[in-house]
């Protein structure tokens, strides 16, 4: 089910989503741990959460200075079902106007659009707890145990209004920030290298999702429409079977079509945002390096002038020593970080787009032999 | 296969004792050069020549044998009545049951029709697109076997609405010709070279090459003199009475408005379930076809949007590929955007082949269906003639009873001699319904073969289409996969 590849689970932490439920504003998701190591009070256990739950755990990761050199797995998106939600309502709405037969077949499609959205958020839900459990310093947090274990509501309420701001100022802050940094050249090839890289390949995985999600979604429409052309090919004339049998032809070809829609939407929309969310956070590493690197040559201007004015010296070098410390510690950790996702994206791509380019062929051979066999 | 049975029933239908009179109403019937005389053996040997020539059509005509609904009163051979008019009529199906078996090459329709190489003549406003009509074929009522001549597109019109006017009100289902199109011929004549003017002097072409192949398939219509005068002659008189804003134009807003309001008023007394029972089925079809014609256009226009999408996303996911620096992957990612660029053009294709081939066809059936429609009015109109002569004939002769017991010879020898005319009138009113009956009956069972054969033909190109495409994707996949499995 994960877009990504996880690194292999091994016995000592084991976790998944292994089953959600879907009430009127909000999704119910039972994470399930299964576990050797000593912390837990149990080897297996399952707890309730709530979207904005895992947001809190992703927060709390990203605020964590000790995590600063690390590619923090991307949050999942908020799980949206007020387009489907919409559309079962306007059929609801529009019950009267079609018959019997029209109206349960769009409420069977309806409904496993519905089911679609549902196990993708489902997935992208779990694919972020198997990246945090898979990391071999994220794994051990303790917000992260908080989270798997405590079987009480976590009582993390959303952000009101006053904090949205101010993450809003932050990243305004941040961009600034970040043209800065980038126009800074970088001593060190390879993070030069990176940051190049990844900026040029963000953009072009956005544009590259944008425009996937927008060819899936005119597949999807273009889809609609067989349905009712095919129900009028059979009132049409005296040679029924014929017509039955086209209209039969066209109703198949359609679900073998919904079907190609929805394989794309997977393998190659989803792994576009996937990896559009990771690089969005490998950028987001990067930056912190370099705003370490910023911090470390501040401190280093401040040590010589407070060497050449001969005042608080002590304190000039143990901020600076502090903030060498901690800019080595992420350019190490950064460095392992992006070679691993490098190493990731490399086997998810590959994997993915086998099984995109495997099933394409299925499907078009399916629709090819139900076309010819109707002939 | 059709053909067998069919003729079998007809030979065991009665002799159709058919009025002699039938040849002498020419003045409604088809306005041809009479190649029979009216001398019962002539006509009888001339007319077994008549058949072997048109042995095609007549597999035509003959396999629209009566289906059940139909009476026995219609032998397929009676379009063939109003030139000869001869009770002699079975014995033609007998003699030409023979060589119909033999012919049983199916239907084979011996004349083909294209339009082609579309010229702009003149400039500006007055300018126009010409269009070259090539005739192939062997039937011997053309001089000579392939010939071709230049005709503009009110030529056209001009040839549908003579046709209309002959043939229309004595129910012959004429092919409606292609639509006028202000914005479409402007464009052209202003000429702006571009997809769009294109696209719609190919749109043109095709519905005129379609429109001249329905006509000359009806087989009252091919031998009309003006179809073989429009076919043959390389110079055609101006149809000025086409322009939409002529004196005639306006005319024929008038009468359809007219018409329109004579419709509402007209209470028939429908007599014969039969043509209740069509109308009203062509009723539905009409709506039918609408509503796919309808929807298979928002196809078009979908399937066009996503061949655009996809070649957007070809191109991002090549400057993708481009940026990235996994070297395998960077190719597999290329070669995706290559896979998906041919799949949009096949797309493209795809679509052109909804539009031409479906969406074009359920267009010319709506104006058709329009047309039958038009001709179950005309047969109103006829009973309507007929009532009103009855009545007046009814009222003229209580005028004459009264002026009976007056003393005015005059008069009463006046109202006697009007009499006798009103009675011929209503005997003609009466000739005429059961003619236009039975006309429209036979047109309409040859129009639903020849609807049921098109959309079949139709249908089979474009399910031929769609194979085809899914052929080229499952190429364009089977070369991707290796590829994407490339990457390490």
């Amino acid at each position: 089910m994960c877009a990504c590849v996880c690194h292999p689970t091994d016995a000592t932490l084991q976790v998944d989503i292994s089953d959600a439920l879907s009430e009127r504003d909000k999704v119910k998701f039972t994470v399930h741990t299964k576990s050797t190591l000593p912390n837990f009070k149990q080897n297996e256990f399952s707890v309730v959460r709530q979207h904005e739950e895992f947001i809190w755990l992703h927060d709390s990761f990203v605020e964590n200075e000790d995590y600063a050199g690390y590619i923090i797995p991307p949050a999942p998106p908020r799980p949206d079902f007020d387009a489907s939600r919409e559309k079962l309502q306007k059929l609801g709405e529009g019950e009267g106007s079609m018959t019997k037969e029209e109206f349960t077949k769009m409420k069977q499609e309806l409904e496993a659009e519905y089911l679609a959205i549902f196990k993708k958020t489902v997935a992208m839900h779990e694919v972020f707890l198997c990246r945090v459990a898979a990391h071999p310093v994220l794994r051990k947090d303790l917000n992260f145990h908080v989270f798997l274990e405590y079987n009480q509501d976590l009582s993390v309420r959303g952000k009101n209004k006053k904090e949205k701001l101010e993450d809003f100022f932050k990243n305004v802050v941040k961009s600034a920030d970040g043209v800065l940094v980038a126009g800074v050249k970088d001593v060190d090839d390879f993070f030069e290298h990176e940051k190049t890289f990844l900026l040029e390949y963000h953009n072009r995985v956005k544009d590259a999702s944008a425009k996937s999600d927008r060819m899936i979604r005119s597949h999807k429409s273009k889809n609609q429409l067989h349905f009712r052309t095919e129900t009028q090919q059979v009132s049409c004339s005296p040679d029924r079977k014929f017509f039955l049998k086209v209209s039969e032809l066209f109703e198949k070809t359609r679900k073998i079509e919904a079907r190609v829609a929805a394989d794309e939407d997977l393998k190659l929309a989803d792994l576009l945002k996937y990896y559009l969310r990771e690089s969005q956070a490998a950028k987001d590493l990067l930056y912190r390096r370099s705003r370490s690197l910023v911090d470390y040559e501040n401190a280093n201007k401040a040590l010589d002038k407070a060497r050449a004015k001969n005042r608080d010296v002590l304190q000039a070098e143990t901020s600076q020593q502090l903030c060498c410390h901690k800019f080595e510690k992420i350019s190490e950790s950064a460095k392992q970080e992006l070679i691993d996702f490098k190493t990731r994206r490399v086997a998810a791509f590959r994997k993915n787009l086998v099984e995109l380019a495997e099933l394409e062929l299925k499907h078009a051979k399916v629709k090819g032999l139900v076309t010819v066999r109707s002939r | 296969m059709c053909v067998c049975v069919c003729v079998c029933v007809c030979v065991q239908s009665g002799p159709a004792s058919l009025p002699a009179e039938d040849i002498s109403t020419n003045s409604n019937g088809p306005k041809q050069d009479s190649l029979f005389d009216d001398d019962p053996e002539d006509l009888f040997a001339e007319a077994t020549e008549e058949v072997s020539l048109d042995s095609p059509e007549r597999d035509v005509l003959l396999s629209d044998g009566p289906s059940p609904a139909i009476t026995p009163i219609t032998p397929p051979t009676s379009v063939i009545t109003p030139r000869i008019g001869l009770a002699h009529d079975d014995m033609f199906t007998h003699s030409s049951f023979d060589e119909i078996e033999e012919e049983e090459g199916g239907d084979s329709f011996d004349i083909h029709i294209a339009v082609s190489d579309p010229e702009k003549v003149g400039d500006g406003m007055n300018a126009y697109m010409a269009y070259k009509v090539t005739t192939k074929t062997s039937l011997s009522l053309f001089k000579t076997d392939e010939f071709s001549v230049k005709r503009r597109f009110s030529d056209f019109l001009g040839l549908h609405s003579k046709l209309a006017s002959k043939y229309l009100h004595i129910g012959y289902i004429v092919p409606p010709a292609p639509e006028k199109s202000i914005v479409g011929m402007t464009k052209v004549k202003v000429g702006k070279e571009d997809q769009s003017s294109n696209e719609f002097v190919e749109k043109r072409r095709s519905a005129l090459e379609r429109y001249l192949m329905r006509t000359v398939k009806h087989p009252i219509l091919l031998k009309d003199p003006d179809v073989l005068q429009f076919l043959e002659s390389s110079e055609l008189p101006r149809a000025v009475s086409t322009q939409a804003l002529s004196s005639a134009g306006l005319l024929r807003m008038v009468n359809k408005a007219a018409d329109a309001v004579n419709k509402m008023t007209i209470k028939m007394n429908e007599s014969d379930a039969w043509f209740e029972e069509k109308q009203q089925h062509f009723e539905n079809l009409d709506v039918q076809l609408r509503k796919l014609h309808a929807s298979v256009e928002s196809l078009v226009c979908h399937r066009k949007e996503l061949s655009v999408n996809t070649a957007q996303f070809a191109k991002s996911a090549a400057m993708l590929g481009n940026s990235e620096d996994h070297t395998a992957l960077s190719r597999a990612l290329s070669q995706l955007a290559e896979v998906e660029e041919k799949i949009d053009q096949l797309h493209q294709d795809q679509a052109n082949a909804d539009f031409y081939l479906f969406s074009e066809l359920l267009g010319d059936y709506v104006r058709l269906i329009t047309a039958v429609k038009g001709v179950f009015d005309h047969r109103m109109k006829t009973w309507q003639k007929w009532q009103d002569s009855q009545l007046l004939l009814q009222k003229k002769r209580e005028a004459e009873a009264k002026l009976q017991f007056t003393n005015k010879p005059d008069k009463l020898q006046q109202a006697k001699d009007e009499i006798k005319e009103l009675e011929g009138k209503v005997q003609q009113g009466e000739r005429d319904f059961e003619q236009i009956s039975k006309t429209i009956r036979k047109e309409v069972s040859r129009f639903e073969k020849e609807r049921v054969k098109d959309f079949k033909t139709i249908i089979i190109k474009y399910l031929e289409s769609l194979v085809q495409t899914q052929q080229q994707l499952i190429k364009y996949w089977e070369a991707f996969l290796p590829e994407a499995k490339a990457i390490s």
